[in-house]
């Protein structure tokens, strides 16, 4: 594993924020991709991007990993600024984009020989590195396959592996789950924590909540085009639903409910059939419910969790 | 403009004669199958009633003529078709701009590789019309390097094409409109001043006609000052035409 990454030295070394963006903007024409958004990330942590489709997420990925300039505002990485030093931050990036860009004419061995030499390795250490990486990824046994032979989550997994072809300081993934068995989704998890321990710093875009709540040490959450909440994935859980939901299914009169619970509920969401009320005692709340003889069909209790906050802060068409 | 680095494309370069390696055996084997049905057909059907051309045999003026079309279509294919695919269809593009290469050094890349395809064709089709004695003189030795000239001409061109080209569909238009006319008017199948002055002056026009004049001159050992001119207008026209698909394309990928 030694070889794979970065020394953790170098994280070290880096001691102002790895990424540090304010006011970045970027339109497409009339189309308001990314709108004065400002964030930052430190060294060696997990920086994950939630929010729905067409939030801004891949614009935000794109231009840290400078491939689409920046309308405005200002966006530094390792300390150089994307609009003049494209070249040298891409050699200390790797880079897992939305759309897989494997290379349909190379076996799964030769994608990644090939773009370690992008990156100006000798082809011994290449040809090194990508059977490493191919034993870190669980693919050492498809090293002669086709790309096209390869199911949608290997081609996902070689992906990652050849982000990491170049020991770089800083990853970007975009959606690096996307269609993977939940074995290879917990095989990828388990390989990004293992690098995060050695000092690479990450970031992350998801769809998936347990994603960025068992990856990520601080997220923000987009929504068209902007950051709608940033913090420490529990924080923002306490911060934003408090302790505790209850799920109530099934309602004949929503109003009536919201009247008797009162104060007990810290606040709500309705989602067509499904009521969630946020509170720190789900006890007491059931407890009034039921004393109340309002007829539900079924009432759940569990704990608040990411999606609560995402659903809240992002489930304006739901509500509306 | 942004700057593109000579290694960058190189490594693109690289990358194209990496994949390209693969398929030689059987590429090759098609090259050499290519000029022998044309020079069957052209020389010994169409040379059956056409003795000779401007003292030559038709066998030896075709075949002269033909070695720097095969060398055109090696640049045309890869710039068009070939870059087109990796481009749209398989995104190698994307990939490789994530890392310390740029749009300008892929660019620049492709058309370093078309051009070696087109020394590549060439230079085959060159040894199997020399297999049939057509060859007279030494200074064919310099056809590759000639060829390599030509090829970036060719490929620089057919590459701003692909820069602005709105879907793979629209390449039978380029074929159509620009390579086979220039194909057949070009002074491959008949000599130019034959033609009415007009044609010739807008023959003279064209990229490929430089090209065929001065490889026959070199396979036949008659170059004279004039062909200097030949070489002359393939190195402005391709420097002058240089920057255009890499500025296209960089505004074509990059939002
Ligand atoms: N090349 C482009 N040209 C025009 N508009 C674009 C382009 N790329 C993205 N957009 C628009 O920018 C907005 C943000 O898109 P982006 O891809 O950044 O969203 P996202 O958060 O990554 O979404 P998803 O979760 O679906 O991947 C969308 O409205 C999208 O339509
Ligand atoms: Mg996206």
């Amino acid at each position: 594993m030694v070889a794979l990454v970065a020394s953790p030295s170098r994280a070290v070394t880096m001691r102002s924020s790895v990424v540090r963006a304010s006011g970045l903007t970027k339109r497409y024409g009339p189309i308001q991709a990314v709108d004065g958004i400002s964030f930052e990330v430190r060294p060696g942590e997990c920086f994950g991007f939630l929010g729905p489709n067409g939030a801004g997420k891949t614009s935000t990925m794109k231009m840290i990993y400078c491939v689409l300039p920046p309308t405005a505002g200002d966006l530094q990485v390792l300390g150089m600024d994307v609009r003049t030093r494209a070249r040298q931050i891409k050699a200390r990036l790797g880079v897992v984009t939305q759309d897989n860009t494997l290379d349909s004419a190379l076996s799964v061995r030769e994608n990644l020989v090939i773009f370690a030499r992008y990156f100006d390795l000798p082809w011994r250490e290449a040809r090194r590195r990508a059977d490493d990486l191919l034993e870190f990824v669980a693919l050492a046994d498809r090293a002669d396959s086709k790309v096209e032979q390869l199911s949608g989550g290997m081609r996902r997994r070689l992906m990652v592996a050849r982000a990491l072809v170049s020991q770089p300081d800083l990853l970007v993934l975009d959606e690096p789950t996307t269609g993977l068995d939940p074995q290879a989704r917990q095989l990828t998890w388990e390989k990004l924590r293992q690098l995060k321990r050695t000092g690479v710093t990450q970031i992350l875009t998801t769809h998936y909540m347990e994603e960025a709540a068992a990856l990520c040490d601080r997220i923000v959450i987009m929504d068209q085009a902007r950051v709608v909440a940033e913090g420490a994935p529990a924080d923002l859980v306490r911060a934003h639903v408090g302790r505790e939901v209850v799920e109530l299914r099934g309602l004949q009169d929503g109003e009536a409910i919201l009247k008797v619970v009162g104060d007990l509920a810290d606040g709500h969401e309705a989602l067509s059939d499904l009521l969630l009320l946020y509170t720190a005692d789900g006890e007491a709340l059931l407890h009034r419910i039921r004393e109340q003889g309002l007829v539900v069909e079924a009432a759940t209790l569990r704990r608040a969790t990411l999606e609560d906050v995402f659903l809240k802060l992002t489930g304006r068409t739901l509500r509306d | 403009m942004m700057l593109f680095s000579l290694k960058g494309a190189y490594r693109f370069w690289q990358r194209n004669a990496f994949i390209f390696r693969r398929i030689f055996p059987e590429s090759l084997a098609v090259n050499f199958l290519e000029p022998v049905i044309y020079l069957l057909a052209m020389g010994f059907g169409l040379g059956a009633y056409l003795s000779t051309i401007g003292g030559l045999p038709y066998l030896v003026f075709v075949a002269t003529g033909l070695v720097s079309t095969a060398a055109m279509f090696g640049a045309t294919f890869e710039c068009t078709y070939n870059a087109y695919v990796q481009m749209y269809y398989e995104k190698a593009y994307d990939a490789v701009i994530t890392t310390p290469l740029n749009v300008e050094d892929v660019v620049v890349g492709e058309i370093l590789w078309g051009a070696t395809r087109s020394v590549l064709y060439g230079t085959v089709f060159l040894i199997v019309v020399a297999a049939f004695g057509v060859v007279r003189s030494p200074l064919a030795l310099l056809i590759p390097a000639l060829f390599m000239v030509s090829g970036l001409m060719f490929s620089v061109i057919a590459m701003t094409f692909t820069a602005v080209n709105p879907s793979i569909d629209y390449f039978t238009f380029y074929f159509a409109l620009f390579i086979t006319p220039m194909f057949m008017f070009s002074g491959v199948f008949f000599p130019l001043d034959a033609l009415p002055a007009w044609v010739s002056t807008a023959a003279w026009l064209t990229p490929l006609s430089h090209v065929v004049s001065l490889a026959r001159a070199l396979a036949l050992g008659t170059v004279e000052g004039r062909h200097m001119w030949d070489l002359v207008w393939m190195l402005v026209v391709t420097a002058a035409l240089f920057p255009l698909p890499v500025v296209l394309m960089r505004r074509r990928l990059v939002k």
